[in-house]
């Protein structure tokens, strides 16, 4: 049977008169990757900052693993780990020192933090860099131990706020491993990320925030399947098709659409499935050779631009990390 | 115990980190230091350095205590490292009490600077050591508590130690250590009796000279009195722009 981690109920935040988060509700079951994503100002950080205490709910209900994270937020704090949007360790301390420090602040004894200290710089490949000051290391290293002072406690959830934005590819990876790691180990992941790829590839389920609502939530599986029920082939010719062709294609057949996108490729597009045969044979008496067709799935970045009405913010230059 | 942990740890990091930073020993050092010597050398009499010094060592917490939480709050707000401390399960009076306590201590060791010098110049033998050092403790947590609602309401460590010198130096020329406050024009008077430090001063003057304005009780009550309130409203002010 799961085991509910964070039940939200009807959660609302005013700041004056603007409403950033607007009565949203969702749980999330142990061990679970929940990915929360949404445009710039979607509501997502504020949401962040209520689940975790930084910001007072103006309504609503949170409980984080039993406790309710509104009237026992202290309580509630204990269970979860957090790491911000920025990487927001002491420069001042080298690693080992910083990583201690955490641990001191949820009361472990010195030991007992000096060696899960040891044990996280150990598996973050960090071992090595744990007497250099904070200030000394580089954007991946950064951000690897600010995740590790998150865990240092053993949280039962942890928020994760763009854990990849900014780094390299091999740290990103590396943190993208780390995460499905800890779900093995049964720790549950709130995160949220720029990188719909990223979403895509460890999220198990995953919640859509507009203007602060949830437009949509569910598996990555549910969200792509649900997404408009359209079906798309694309085919690959040995040359464009003609502008005569496609319109007599269009006459042919009226329950596909057909979309020229150049370089020799076409697509159909049908709320129904495609029967290859008959544009097969169509094709073929127009002379086209047909070299390739396969199945177009959506992407989480389709089902993102379908549910936002905006372009995905993925292309920005700075978060090289999430382009793999 | 756990809490004990956690409130000695933000206070060794606080020391360790924070003591020996430029805004911190421009004006938390070098100021009150050579505020000190100067004093000093143009008073040879012994009388008058006597007289100087309870003035001379509330300028230094004074200025020791607000520099120092000016630099640690300012700096941690502006890394977000501070949001740890809001996030780790301790409660807020526990976080700022560790918080203050640094600053508080950097004042204490302050004010015996001025004290080490003049102990090479007069005879310091009649000193009430208890009242010095519960006089000097009490000044440096006040100062400290009023420089952290200062501290809350600003981003950059420059505009702590720009609005943290709106209220030392008024605080300084009226406390007494210029002039005695019942020499003072009337109509200053009242706002001498508003400050904190003129009471801590009065104790240092008692402590050091046997002789004050006000009763040790009055004197006690007031700062204590008023120390209660800055860490009520401190931490109001902590919940209201920290934790939105």
């Amino acid at each position: 049977m799961s085991v509910t981690v964070v039940e939200v109920n009807n959660l609302r935040k005013k700041y004056g008169e603007v409403t950033a988060v607007n009565g949203i509700s969702f749980r999330i079951e142990e061990g679970e990757i929940f990915g929360f994503l949404g445009p710039n100002g979607a509501g997502k950080t504020t949401t962040i900052n209520m689940l975790t205490g930084l910001a007072r709910p103006t309504s609503g209900q949170i409980m984080i693993a039993g406790f309710d994270a509104v009237k026992a937020v202290k309580r509630a704090q204990r269970m979860m780990g957090v790491v911000a949007d920025v990487s927001n360790l002491y420069e001042e301390m080298n690693g080992f020192d910083n990583l201690c420090f955490c641990a001191a602040l949820y009361g472990m004894r010195k030991k007992e933090r000096e060696q899960r200290a040891r044990q996280l710089l150990d598996e973050f490949q960090l071992t090595g860099a744990g007497d250099r000051p904070f200030r000394a290391y580089s954007k991946g290293m950064r951000r690897k131990l600010t995740i590790a002072a998150a865990l240092i406690h053993q949280p039962k959830i942890l928020f994760l706020d763009e854990p990849t934005t900014g780094i390299d590819v091999a740290s990103a990876r590396q943190i993208r491993k780390m995460i499905t790691d800890l779900k093995k180990q049964g720790t549950t992941v709130f995160l949220t990320t720029h990188y719909l790829e990223e979403a895509e590839r460890i999220c198990d389920r995953i919640a859509f925030l507009v203007k602060g609502k949830i437009v949509r939530t569910g598996t990555v599986a549910d969200l792509m399947t649900n997404s408009g029920n359209e079906h798309r082939l694309e085919l690959v010719l040995d040359r464009n098709i003609s502008q005569q062709s496609e319109a007599e294609f269009k006459q042919r057949f009226p329950g596909l659409y057909l979309q020229n996108r150049g370089e020799n490729t076409c697509r159909l597009v049908a709320p129904h499935r495609i029967a290859l045969s008959p544009v097969l044979r169509y094709l073929e008496e127009q002379g086209l050779a047909v070299y390739e067709a396969r199945e177009v799935r959506p992407s989480l970045e389709d089902v993102f631009v379908q549910i936002t009405g905006i372009e995905a913010t993925n292309s920005n230059p700075e978060k090289e990390g999430g382009q793999q | 115990m756990k809490r004990w942990i956690a409130f000695w740890n933000i206070l060794k990091k606080d020391i360790q980190n924070y003591y020996l930073k430029p805004p911190n020993i421009s004006w938390g050092i070098i100021f009150p230091f050579a505020w000190t010597l100067m004093q000093l050398i143009r008073a040879p009499q012994s009388l008058e350095i006597s007289h100087l010094l309870p003035g001379l060592m509330a300028m230094s917490i004074l200025f020791g205590s607000t520099s120092m939480l000016a630099v640690t709050i300012t700096f941690e707000r502006r890394g977000r490292s501070f949001d740890r401390l809001l996030l780790a399960p301790i409660s807020l009076t526990t976080m700022v009490l560790a918080k203050t306590c640094g600053a508080v201590l950097f004042g204490v060791l302050n004010a015996f600077f001025p004290v080490s010098l003049a102990a090479f110049l007069i005879d310091l033998t009649g000193t009430n050591w208890l009242l010095l050092s519960f006089g000097v403790l009490m000044i440096a947590v006040t100062a400290t508590l009023l420089s952290l609602v200062i501290a809350v309401s600003v981003k950059e460590v420059f505009e702590a130690q720009t609005f943290s010198n709106f209220f030392r130096f008024p605080m300084l020329f009226l406390c007494g250590l210029f002039f005695p406050v019942s020499k003072l024009p009337v109509f200053l008077r009242p706002l001498a009796y508003s400050l904190p430090l003129t009471y801590g001063v009065d104790l240092l003057n008692r402590a050091l000279t046997g002789r004050g304005m006000m009763s040790i009780g009055l004197n006690s009550a007031v700062l204590l009195g008023v120390a209660g309130l800055l860490l009520t409203l401190a931490e109001r002010c902590i919940r209201r722009k920290w934790i939105l």
